[in-house]
C-alpha cells in the first residue's frame, strides 16, 4: 500500500526495532492489579485482577507502534498508564528521560504538553455541554494566549483537521463520529504533542470513514513529526498504519515485530491465531483458519505460566510451569517472542494446526 | 445534522438547534409539545405570582389586615359570596387571603431551604464522586447516617430545643434533605468522572476544580432543575404537614397546614375552609411533579444527544 512505503521511507527509526537508545518512551516492567473482591472486617482485597503484567515496550521517535489485542486484554489499561490517566501497581515509564510515573506536578503539567491522547468512542471524548470553540481552547488555557489569539488557534487547528472555521460556535451533537473524532484530535493538537495514544481512533467509525481517518493521521504524523502508540483489535487497520506491531494477550506483550515480518511471519501461536481470522480474498481460495477453543481465561490471580495455555495449540508442560519471557527470536534481533514452543508457519499457509475451519 | 430522535417526539415540530439560545429554544419546544409539563409550568408560574403576592401581604404590617382582620358575624362564610371568593374560616377571616398568605409561606419557605439543600448536596455529592478514596468513605457514611433519621423525629427534637415553629421545620428539612440531593448528584458525579471528556481535560492538564466546574456541573444540571422541583414539592408537604400537628407555624400567621386543621373543627358545619387549602396543596404539588416530569424528559439522554 501506498501509505505503508511512505511510512517506511521516512520513519528512519522503524527498523531499530525495541532498544534503550533512541527510544522515545520506554516503558519497563508496568503492571496493573485491580483489588477483584474484597473481604474481611476492613474490607481489603483477598483477589487480585492482573490487567497488564510486567510489560515492557520500547517506543522509538517517529514511529507508530501498533499495539493489538482482543478486547479486554489490557491495551486500554497500559494506554492510561502511560499517560499517568490511572496508577500503575508497578514498574516504569520513561519519556525523553522523565520518569512518568514518579513526576510532580510541574513535570506532569510539562509532559501534558508532549504526550496526547485520542479515544475511541467520538461521542463519550467531547463534552456536550461545551461549543467546538471552548473543547479545543481547553488546552491552550496554560499559554496565556489572549481571547483574540486563542481564537484565531482554534481556527488555526480547525483547518489542520480539515472543519471549516465557522463550526467553531457549534456543540459536539451537531457532528458526525468522523468529525467529532477530528474535533478530538484538534483538542489534542493544541498543546503541540510529539506523542499520541490513539485508542482505537477508528473503531468507531463507519468503515468508509476509517481509510480517510486513518490517512489522515498519517499525514499528521508526517505534518507535525508526531510519534504514535496505536491501539487497535483490527489486525487490517495495524497492517495499514504500523511501523512495528506488539501483540498483546491477556495483559502480556506475546509478541513484537516490523509490521511486514509479523505478518508475514507471525511466531507466537495467538499471533498465528489471529492473523488467520482476518478474512482475505485471494486466488487460492480462502486460506484455512486456527480456530482457538475455549474461552479468554479470567485474569483474576493468574498462576505461574503461560496465559495462553488453555487455548494454545502447540501447549507443551514448560509453559504450565513457568512465564516465558518475550526473548529474541532465532536470527534475528528486532523480533520479539514470549513462547517455549514457536513455530513458523510454512509459507503460504496461515494455519497448520489446531481445529481448522 | 443528523436527524435527531427529538424530533420523533415533537411530532415534527423544527428543532434548529445552535449555541445555547438555539438549545434553550428546543428546550422551550419540547415543553411545548408536552402538555402535562406545559400544565405543571403554567400551575408552577401561578405558584409563584401567588406565593410573592403572599410574601408582601405577610411582610407588610400594613396589609396584615387582609389575612388578620375577623368578622365573627361573617363566620364559615361559603364560597362564592359578595366579598369573600373562597368564603370565611370560623373567625370570619377572608379564606383567599390567608391562602394567599399560606402560599407566600411556603413558597418562601421551600424554596430556601431547597436552594441550602442544592447547594449542600452539589458540593457534598461532587466531592464524595470526584474525589472518591476517604472524602467519598466519610460524606457516603455521612449521607447514610442523616438519611437514617425520620424527618418527624428531627423536627420534634428541633421544636424541643428551639421552640415549636417554622424555623424548627425548616432547620429539620435543611439538615435531613441534603443527603437525599447529595447521594444523586455523588452517583451522576462518579459517572461522568469515567467519562472519555474528563480524562481528555486532565491529559489537558485541567486542574480538578475546574473540571468539576466546567465539566460536570453543567453536565448534572439537568438532574438539579429536575430534583430542584420535587424538593420544593416535598418541603411543601413536610411543612403542610408539620403544621398541620401543630409543631410548625403558629396562628394566627397562616400556613396551608394549619387552615386544613383549624377548619377540621368545623367540618359539620363547612367543609370548604379544610378542603381549599387541601386542593391548593395539590395543585401546586401536581403542578411542581409535573414539571418535574416534564424537565426530566427534556434532559433525557436518549432525546438530548447533546
Amino acid at each position: 500500500m501506498e501509505i505503508e512505503s511512505s511510512a517506511a521511507s521516512t520513519q528512519p527509526s522503524s527498523s531499530s526495532g525495541s532498544g534503550t537508545n533512541g527510544s522515545l518512551l520506554q516503558v519497563r516492567g508496568l503492571s496493573k492489579s485491580f483489588p477483584a473482591e474484597r473481604g474481611g472486617l476492613l474490607g481489603r482485597p483477598t483477589a487480585w485482577l492482573s490487567a497488564v503484567d510486567d510489560v515492557d515496550l520500547d517506543i522509538a521517535a517517529g514511529e507508530t507502534l501498533a499495539l493489538v489485542g482482543e478486547s479486554g486484554c489490557g491495551k486500554s489499561t497500559l494506554a492510561r498508564m502511560i499517560m499517568r490517566l490511572i496508577p500503575a501497581t508497578a514498574g516504569t515509564v520513561d519519556f525523553a528521560g522523565l520518569d512518568v510515573l514518579n513526576a510532580d506536578r510541574q513535570e506532569l503539567l510539562r509532559y501534558r504538553q508532549q504526550a496526547q491522547m485520542i479515544f475511541q468512542d467520538p461521542y463519550g471524548s467531547l463534552d456536550p455541554r461545551m461549543n467546538v470553540d471552548a473543547i479545543i481552547a481547553e488546552g491552550l488555557a496554560r499559554q496565556g494566549l489572549n481571547k483574540a489569539k486563542r481564537r484565531s488557534r482554534v481556527r488555526q487547528l480547525l483547518d489542520v483537521v480539515e472543519l471549516s472555521a465557522d463550526v467553531a460556535d457549534r456543540y459536539p451533537h451537531e457532528f458526525s463520529g468522523g468529525q467529532r473524532q477530528r474535533i478530538s484530535i484538534a483538542r489534542a493538537l493544541a498543546v503541540n504533542p510529539t506523542f499520541i495514544v490513539a485508542d482505537e481512533p477508528v473503531s468507531a467509525l463507519d468503515v468508509s470513514v476509517q481509510s480517510t481517518m486513518l490517512n489522515f493521521l498519517h499525514d499528521l504524523q508526517d505534518r507535525f513529526g508526531l510519534t504514535y502508540l496505536f491501539i487497535s483489535h483490527d489486525m487490517s487497520v495495524v497492517r495499514h498504519v504500523a511501523d512495528r506491531v506488539a501483540v498483546m494477550y491477556l495483559g502480556k506483550i506475546v509478541e513484537t515485530a516490523p509490521v511486514e515480518e509479523l505478518f508475514g511471519n507471525p511466531l507466537h501461536p495467538y499471533t498465528q491465531a489471529l492473523l488467520s481470522s482476518v478474512p482475505t480474498v485471494s486466488r487460492e481460495g480462502p486460506s484455512e483458519r486456527i480456530v482457538l477453543e475455549g474461552d479468554v481465561p479470567s485474569a483474576i490471580d493468574p498462576p505461574e505460566a503461560c496465559r495462553f495455555t488453555g487455548r494454545c495449540f502447540r501447549v507443551i508442560d514448560s509453559c504450565r510451569a513457568a512465564v516465558p519471557p518475550l526473548e529474541d527470536s532465532a536470527g534475528t534481533s528486532h523480533h520479539h517472542v514470549a513462547c517455549f514452543n514457536y513455530e513458523a508457519l510454512p509459507r503460504g499457509r496461515s494455519g497448520t494446526q489446531g481445529n481448522h475451519s | 445534522m443528523a436527524t435527531r430522535p427529538a424530533d420523533v417526539h415533537t411530532g415534527g415540530a423544527a428543532l434548529a438547534a445552535s449555541g445555547a439560545e438555539g438549545r434553550l429554544r428546543d428546550a422551550f419546544v419540547l415543553l411545548w409539545a408536552n402538555k402535562v409539563a406545559l400544565l405543571g409550568l403554567v400551575l408552577t408560574i401561578l405558584f409563584l405570582l401567588i406565593g410573592m403576592a403572599g410574601i408582601v401581604i405577610l411582610l407588610h404590617p400594613g396589609l396584615h389586615h387582609l389575612w388578620e382582620d375577623q368578622n365573627l358575624r361573617a363566620v364559615l362564610v361559603t364560597p362564592g359570596s359578595e366579598g369573600h371568593l373562597l368564603g370565611t374560616d370560623n373567625f370570619g377571616r377572608d379564606l383567599l387571603w390567608r391562602i394567599v398568605a399560606a402560599t407566600g409561606l411556603s413558597a418562601l419557605m421551600a424554596v430556601g431551604v431547597t436552594a441550602f439543600v442544592i447547594v449542600v448536596g452539589l458540593v457534598m455529592g461532587s466531592v464524595a464522586g470526584f474525589f472518591g478514596g476517604r472524602a467519598d468513605t466519610g460524606i457516603t457514611g455521612l449521607i447514610d447516617l442523616t438519611w437514617g433519621f425520620p424527618l418527624l423525629l428531627v423536627a420534634v427534637i428541633f421544636a424541643g430545643m428551639v421552640g415549636k415553629g417554622l424555623n424548627a421545620v425548616v432547620a429539620a428539612a435543611a439538615v435531613i434533605l441534603w443527603a437525599g440531593f447529595a447521594r444523586i448528584i455523588r452517583a451522576q458525579v462518579k459517572t461522568l468522572r469515567e467519562r472519555e471528556f474528563v480524562e481528555a481535560a486532565r491529559m489537558l492538564g485541567t486542574p480538578a476544580w475546574k473540571i468539576l466546574v466546567r465539566h460536570m456541573w453543567p453536565n448534572v444540571l439537568g438532574t438539579v432543575l429536575v430534583m430542584a422541583s420535587y424538593y420544593v414539592a416535598i418541603t411543601i408537604i413536610v411543612e403542610a404537614g408539620f403544621s398541620f400537628i401543630g409543631l410548625g407555624v403558629q396562628p394566627p400567621t397562616p400556613s396551608l397546614g394549619g387552615i386544613i386543621a383549624e377548619g377540621r373543627n368545623f367540618w359539620s358545619v363547612s367543609i370548604w375552609p379544610s378542603v381549599i387549602p387541601g386542593a391548593t396543596i395539590a395543585l401546586i404539588v401536581l403542578g411542581l411533579n409535573s414539571l418535574g416530569d416534564g424537565l426530566r424528559d427534556i434532559f433525557d439522554p436518549r432525546l438530548r444527544r447533546f
